[in-house]
């Protein structure tokens, strides 16, 4: 099997698109099997065979050709290419990923819409008040600062307590086990968990916006 | 200061008003009198840029109305102090916030002007309402404080819509002392009002030109006033 494993491992240092390879020692694969097989297992005694780890560069190797070649120099190696089973998942994982930008992008549009839903609705129910602040001289910039002000302030003060309450509901997920449990240590790592402290600031910056375009087009129909 | 040259208002061929010329020189002193619904309200609108002409030109401290931006008309409202005849007070705030109104939008309410508005409210005798809100006002008060408001600002013109409409003889004279003594301190005033017996008394006081509107049209009153 040394023999064996040193052809394979020789195969691999020649091909095109292998960034390296390795053989995983008995300790390795007794680690990986320990839990299906409990941790007495004699991996002496038992038929298992040698694993090579292989690290592809960017560009990748030809499968197939390594395929033919390892049959040719190291008969009985099999060549488990994972990214057989792994490209749906990639791909998915990048269709997810592009979801949630999307998904970030409608919840951002529906924010500035209903922020200017909203200061339209003070404005016209404001409509009085404003006129009078009008008639003793008061400039546009003064009247929208108000309803900008308030409307900024609440859809900070809103984001925050929805980011808080967020974040330590991702704080409380499960966390990633060596059992490896489906959707397990989902969450921030690190400084990723400065990322959604932008929430509150993006949804002020919208309100911002959201209300002073709105309160202007109110003024305008207003001498 | 003020100057309607030819300047009409209305829709279609039978224009509200008409042919409107009017000068309101610094320090001058003027009533427009004539009946209910005759425009006298609209031509103060005109004079304060709240109406624009359909015709002729409105021209408010050297500036055609029409072409004035937004925040020049804000700035040509500082100068022109409005007494409306229903007042237009906030009334969820307090008298005294309420005549400090022009102050505040534009950034001016100082230690100093805040020295001024108790001295003002004291002027208008309203010390002891200060506190209180519009809706709790008498007829009487409201005018008052409307004429506060309409001075806080030091403006330049004062225009004052029926401001005797809703108080008695006492309260009228009243206020209309109170308007000759701005007059007299250099304001130019403009009163709109159907109250000749006013008109009367402030001649008695004060040389006032008088205009009478009718008809759409604006013509100096006879001597019968």
């Amino acid at each position: 099997m040394e023999a064996q494993t040193w052809a394979v491992l020789t195969v691999l240092e020649q091909t095109p698109g292998v960034d390296s390879a390795r053989a995983l020692t008995e300790d390795e694969q007794r680690a990986l099997l320990e839990p299906w097989f409990g941790p007495e297992l004699p991996v002496d005694d038992l038929p298992i065979p040698r694993l090579v780890e292989v690290v592809e560069t960017t560009e990748g190797y030809d499968a197939e050709g390594l395929r033919q070649r390892l049959a040719a120099e190291a008969p009985g190696a099999v060549l488990d290419d994972h990214t057989r089973w792994r490209r749906p998942l990639v791909e998915a994982a990048t269709r997810l990923r592009l979801m949630g930008w999307v998904a970030i992008g409608l919840i951002l549009a529906s924010t500035a819409a209903l922020i200017t839903l909203a200061a339209g609705s003070a404005l016209a129910a404001n409509q009085q008040i404003i006129r009078v602040l009008r008639l003793v001289g008061a400039q546009d910039n003064y009247i929208a600062r108000a309803f900008v002000r308030r409307f900024t302030l609440r859809a900070l003060t809103g984001a925050a307590i929805g980011t808080g309450a967020g974040m330590i509901a991702v704080a409380l997920l499960p966390r990633a086990s060596t059992e490896g449990a489906f959707l397990t240590g989902l969450g921030f790592a690190g400084l990723h968990w400065l990322w959604p402290l932008a929430v509150p600031i993006l949804a002020g910056v919208i309100a911002f916006w959201a209300t002073r375009i709105a309160a202007f087009r109110a003024l305008r129909d207003l001498r | 200061m003020i100057e309607l040259q030819d300047a009409a208002y209305g829709y279609g061929a039978d224009p509200l008003l008409s042919d409107m010329s009017l000068r309101l020189a610094p320090g001058s002193f003027h009533f427009l009198t004539g009946p209910s619904g005759a425009g006298k309200t609209t031509l103060l609108k005109l004079c304060y840029a709240e109406l624009l002409p359909t015709a002729g030109s409105v021209r408010l401290f050297e500036q055609e109305a029409k072409e004035m931006a937004r925040d020049d008309v804000a700035r040509a409202r500082q100068r022109i102090g409005v007494v409306h005849q229903d007042c237009q007070f906030l009334d969820h705030l307090p008298v005294a916030e309420n005549i400090a109104l022009p102050l505040t939008v534009s950034d001016r309410k100082t230690g100093d002007e805040a020295a001024n508005l108790e001295e003002l409210i004291a002027w208008v005798g309203l010390r002891a309402r200060a506190d209180a809100l519009p809706p709790e006002l008498s007829g009487g008060e409201r005018q008052r404080a409307a004429l506060a408001r309409a001075v806080i600002m030091d403006p330049d013109v004062i225009l004052a819509d029926e401001p005797t409409g809703n108080v008695d003889w006492e309260m009228s004279l009243r206020l209309l002392t109170l308007l000759i003594e701005l007059n007299k301190m250099g304001k130019t005033v403009l009163i709109a009002t159907h109250d000749l017996a006013l008109i009367r008394a402030a001649k008695a006081e004060v040389a006032a030109r008088v205009l009478r509107i009718g008809g759409g049209r604006l013509q100096l009153a006879g001597a019968d006033l």
